[in-house]
């Protein structure tokens, strides 16, 4: 095992995760001012009404997605009888349909990032590079879940990024199981802490602000100040 | 019964000039920032017309304010769980975009004097503000003013769609009124229900809607919630921002800046007494026409002990009180009758009422054939040039009886004070026709015509002695950081000026030898 997988399997990781753990907690704490979804539809509608909707609908199956292929191991799966072959049906069928309505979004959103002048003008720069990130992650994940599973039917991540990642979490991380994780995975995956890093320094933030609240709470609100 | 205080504002149309005084002073005040260009807390539109932006009083579709489903009240851009669950909250459909107000510019002024040796004299051509580049301009703030092009956006306006018979926009049958527009403090604000971050409130003291930017979290749904289109998005910090109704001043005991440069001197300000428990129950008012009155009876006579009583067990004070009772605003809408919400079908229960404007067939019944026949007046309204069906649409949800009541009313008062003051007869019994008095005919016209400053603007102060740590409500009284990028908080006041200065520094760059620099 040399440096370089235990700094891209162990150091790496975990330098990503307690960033995105601290940098949430500084940003909620200084800046609640720039703490905002920071749609653009009110400049651009039409475009961001196909790419928006796709990106976020495929979005979050592909996140539970996540959570089941990499969180739980292959035992307790089996276990609940859901066997190698259901499962992989599971994961390219269902997975790939909402991996790629997601690629799709994330296509279309980023095209019109770019093209789009006035949309293009109000980017900042962590704008321009979470999307172009982001679509990398998205391709990336595709390509390994469609291409890579085809070429190399024999690789099972279940067999080695899956235990690699839980152990992340379980304070024993072991890099020897992604030494020979195809390249495709390899790239998602580092991309994918990336991004965890970047999260909450960017827009990224709206996700924690999703209003769940709202649907139990009174329409009119009224504010008064505290008396002493 | 729970009794709140409401600040509002009653304008009299009848003598708006359209000069947007109190836009400009507004703006400069407001929203003079980047990302604000665009934005008019308060703007004088030209109706008929289509307004800003464009069709902002068609609600099939923005989908502002409330409608009532199975008799129960929702808002008209769907429930708070569609918003949350059905993808809604990814895309907006409902939501005006910019190009709906208008792309803010500036010009290349400086190509003016850097421009070499040409043929022709040099141009200073429209730079859009978000792009940065040349644009042709199609549509700006005003763009209708004063009528200009209203034969094509005339008949798109949405009050003179809901009047049956054929309205020509030719000249010999045009007409106009003045509309200013700001922020209507609603008691039943659909902007503060619509906003799923908790956002958006209304202040129990005062009831002035304010926007907590620290709270906000740019989902835009207050953009659709209101109606009036008076919730803006600023493009540079993605948030919601709206008129404050100028609580700075106002807790001052100062009068709103569009108010207190009115030139026409139209605005006037006051509290009025509610009852806040039966708020819903008149914005679920079934019939559209009765919206208006179901308002009306919310308000609470000031000078009733019980009332008084009430008011200060729910802890309003007495100089609040006191102010109710003298509130040009309670006299205008409650007493005299003359003043009416915009819009109320919108079920938002707006705080911003609007005295009706008479218009030029007043010649007619006031010179020759008026004094041969007193009772000219009543049909006259009937022929005036601003049909009376059009300001109904806007004022009473279509009612025009009750338009036409005020009017009278109003042409009443002057018939009556141009007899006092040339000295001639008048039959007092012609009051009483129109549910007037002569003493009420003269206060009406104390207060519409003479409108001195003490009568337009009764505002008591706030009462922060009683209240919290200042400090502690920093940022979510709406313009916490407002400077956004310009500097963190304020260290002195000054124009706007490009990033990275201080205060101070600003200050002393152009507040030279004494005078402003411009």
């Amino acid at each position: 095992m040399n440096m370089v997988d235990q700094f891209l399997w162990v150091i790496f990781p975990y330098l990503c995760l307690a960033i995105f753990v601290v940098g949430h907690i500084y940003r909620y704490r200084t800046d609640q001012f720039h703490w905002t979804a920071k749609s653009s539809e009110f400049i651009e509608k039409k475009q961001l009404m196909v790419g928006s909707l796709l990106f976020h609908i495929g979005i979050i199956p592909v996140i539970f997605g996540h959570i089941a292929g990499l969180g739980i191991p292959k035992e307790w799966m089996n276990a609940i009888g859901v066997d190698d072959h259901l499962y992989h049906l599971g994961a390219i069928y269902i997975g790939g349909f909402f991996g790629f309505i997601t690629l799709a979004g994330m296509v279309i959103l980023t095209f019109r990032r770019f093209t789009k002048k006035n949309v293009r003008q109000l980017s900042s720069a962590s704008d321009l590079v979470v999307n172009s990130l982001l679509l990398l992650i998205v391709f990336m994940g595709m390509y390994a879940t469609l291409v890579t599973n085809a070429v190399q039917p024999e690789f099972d991540y279940r067999d080695s990024i899956s235990i690699w990642f839980r152990g992340l979490f379980l304070l024993s991380p072991d890099p020897s199981y992604m030494t020979a994780v195809p390249l495709s995975f390899k790239i998602h995956a580092l991309a994918g802490f990336a991004i965890f890093a970047m999260w909450p320094f960017t827009r990224l933030v709206h996700v924690w602000s999703v209003p769940l609240n709202y649907v139990g709470r009174s329409y009119i609100l009224y504010r008064r100040h505290k008396t002493n | 019964m729970k009794i709140k205080a409401q600040v509002a504002m009653v304008m009299n149309l009848d003598k708006c000039i359209g000069c947007h005084t109190c836009s400009v002073t507004c703006k400069t005040t407001w929203t003079n920032r980047k990302g604000a260009e665009y934005i008019w807390f308060n703007n004088v539109e030209t109706k008929p017309g289509i307004g800003y932006p464009k069709r902002w009083e068609d609600q099939e579709l923005y989908k502002g304010g409330w409608q009532l489903r199975k008799g129960k009240l929702e808002l008209k851009s769907g429930n708070k769980l569609s918003k949350v669950a059905l993808g809604k909250i990814f895309y907006n459909p409902d939501m005006p975009e910019m190009k709906d107000y208008y792309e803010p510019w500036t010009y290349n002024y400086e190509h003016l004097t850097s421009a070499g040796e040409q043929e022709h004299s040099p141009v200073a051509r429209p730079i859009s503000q978000v792009t940065g580049e040349k644009m042709d301009l199609e549509w700006g703030p005003n763009w209708e003013d004063d009528l200009a092009g209203a034969h094509i956006t005339g008949p798109q306006d949405p009050n003179i769609q809901k009047i049956e018979e054929e309205i020509k926009f030719n000249f010999e049958k045009s007409f106009m009124v003045y509309l200013p527009r700001l922020c209507e403090h609603c008691l039943n604000p659909s902007c503060v229900a619509s906003c799923p971050s908790g956002a958006l409130y209304k202040r129990d003291e005062d009831g002035i809607v304010l926007v907590d930017q620290e709270a906000c979290r740019g989902w835009r749904y207050c953009m659709t919630g209101c109606p009036y289109k008076k919730v803006y998005f600023n493009w540079q910090t993605n948030k919601a921002e709206k008129c404050t109704f100028c609580f700075p001043r106002m807790e001052a005991g100062l009068p709103t800046v569009c108010s207190e440069t009115c030139t026409g001197r139209i605005r006037y300000l006051g509290v009025l007494l509610y009852d806040a428990d039966r708020v819903l129950e008149a914005a679920s008012t079934p019939d559209e026409k009765e919206l208006y009155r179901a308002q009306c009876d919310l308000f609470m006579d000031p000078s009733d002990p019980e009332v008084i009583a009430q008011a200060k067990r729910d802890g309003i004070s007495e100089d609040w009180i006191e102010a109710a009772q003298n509130s040009p605003v309670y006299k205008l809408a409650i007493e005299h009758k003359l003043a009416f919400p915009l819009h109320p079908e919108y079920r938002t229960l707006p705080m911003v009422w609007y005295v009706p404007p008479l218009s030029p067939i007043m010649n007619y019944f006031e010179g020759k054939d008026s004094i041969k026949n007193p009772d000219m007046i009543f049909p006259a309204i009937e022929e005036m040039r601003t049909p009376v069906q059009y300001l109904a649409n806007m004022l009473t949800a279509g009612d025009t009886e009750t338009v036409k009541e005020a009017l009278q009313r109003m042409a009443m008062m002057r018939q009556y004070m141009r007899a006092l003051s040339s000295g001639k007869e008048f039959d007092e019994s012609r009051l009483d026709r129109v549910g007037m008095t002569a003493h009420q005919a003269e206060q009406m016209y104390r207060l519409l015509a003479i409108a001195k400053y003490e009568d337009r603007f009764v505002i008591p102060t706030s009462h922060r002695e009683t209240t919290m740590n200042p400090y502690r409500a920093q940022g979510s009284a709406g313009y916490g950081d407002v400077m956004g990028d310009m500097g963190s908080g304020c260290d002195g006041c000054g124009p706007a000026v490009p990033a990275g200065k201080s205060g101070k520094e600003i200050y002393e760059e152009n507040f030279y030898g004494g005078i402003w620099r411009d």
